[in-house]
């Protein structure tokens, strides 16, 4: 499968490491500076520039893209790269890195896989302390009922 | 009208102003504390808010509900759409505009319903090109003051003077056409030469006559 990874910070480098050994991955990165992270041999190829940038997606291969993961530190930047790849690209599968656990629910609802790792790693390490088996991942996205939209 | 505009930049700041002068009921968000306070020394400190436009707290404490218009002209787009499409969805704010900086964003401004996009970039594109269209008249010299100018023209075939001998054109009182350029070669112009897809013609003109000689010349 042909997968894009745009962002390669600690997520998006372990993430294109774990890929790369079974599929063609694309790394994309603003930052030179952090490709480093991918090591010295890694299977990648790797882009430099945004991926809002439809010239910087198209030279990563976007039109031939199975599977499509925005994991900058940005949510703003991850949300308008997940829809310039779902909407100028179809890209058929995307998943969302969202920090903020509200914008994240707000753009579930319009359809986008999004991962907000706070309330993942909260709902697994509470999974974890009460011995219960770990669950499938877009029930941890769930927000506790304190946390009200409007 | 209750708007809203989110970022505080200098377009954020000249459109707060004006509308806050038109007697608009306006708040502009702003989440850089000290750019924030910088705001509120201009347009008033009711009419600044310090925080993300992008987070729901935020937009539910300025009230995105009540709001007729919501404008997102930060520098970054990612955080306009993000504005914009959070104030459309989740709030059903009816008017949505944004600056947009990369022109090839519009697309997806527009996709997901935004109603107006602006792009300074693109606007300043199309009046450069506009420039150095076929058939337009670019402005080489002035003389007497302005009053006179001489104007350079690049004929395309969809030109309705092109394929016309000169004295057929109906140029404006002192208007003349002074020379041609042709595969590189400069030429004199008198009645009888016939006008060429791709010539560049230069042409002295008053300057309240150099409309009539656009319509004239262009397709």
């Amino acid at each position: 499968m042909n997968i894009i990874v745009f962002g390669c910070g600690r997520t998006g480098a372990a993430l294109a490491l774990h890929l790369s050994p079974e599929h063609k991955v694309t790394v994309i990165e603003q930052n030179p500076e952090a490709l480093r992270r991918l090591g010295e041999r890694h299977g990648c190829k790797v882009v430099v520039g945004s991926g809002i940038d439809e010239e910087v997606l198209m030279r990563a291969g976007i039109d031939q893209c199975d599977t499509f993961f925005a994991v900058t530190r940005g949510d703003n930047t991850n949300l308008m790269a997940a829809q310039v790849a779902q909407i100028n690209f179809k890209v058929p599968k995307i998943c969302v890195r969202v920090a903020d656990p509200h914008r994240a629910e707000a753009y579930r609802k319009l359809g986008l896989f999004c991962i907000t790792p706070s309330a993942l790693m909260a709902g697994m390490m509470a999974d974890w302390f009460h011995d219960t088996p770990y669950k499938p991942i877009d029930e941890y996205n769930h927000l506790p009922d304190y946390l009200e939209l409007k | 009208m209750y708007l809203v505009l989110v970022g505080g930049g200098n377009v954020g700041i000249q459109l707060a102003k004006r509308m806050l002068a038109k007697g608009h009921e306006l708040i502009l968000m702003e989440r850089d504390p000290k750019r924030a306070q910088r705001i509120a020394t201009v347009i008033g400190e009711d009419s600044v808010f310090l925080g993300d436009g992008c987070e729901i707290a935020t937009q539910k404490a300025v009230g995105f509900a009540r709001a007729d218009v919501v404008v997102a002209v930060t520098g970054d787009d990612e955080d306009n759409l993000v504005v914009c499409q959070m104030a459309k969805q989740l709030w059903d704010v009816k008017r949505i505009l944004a600056r947009v900086n990369d022109p090839s964003h519009e697309t997806i401004f527009r996709h997901i319903g935004v109603d107006l996009t602006v792009s300074a970039t693109g606007i300043i594109e199309q009046l450069l090109e506009q420039q150095i269209a076929d058939d337009e008249l670019i402005p080489i010299g002035a003389l007497s003051r302005g009053q006179i100018e001489v104007v350079e023209v690049r004929l395309s075939q969809r030109s309705p003077a092109t394929g016309k001998q000169v004295r057929e054109l109906t140029l404006p009182p002192q208007t003349n056409i002074v020379w041609i350029i042709r595969d590189g070669q400069g030429m004199i112009v008198d009645g009888s030469t016939v006008l060429q897809d791709e010539d560049m013609l230069v042409a002295v003109v008053p300057s309240e006559r150099a409309e009539e000689l656009r319509l004239l010349l262009k397709a």
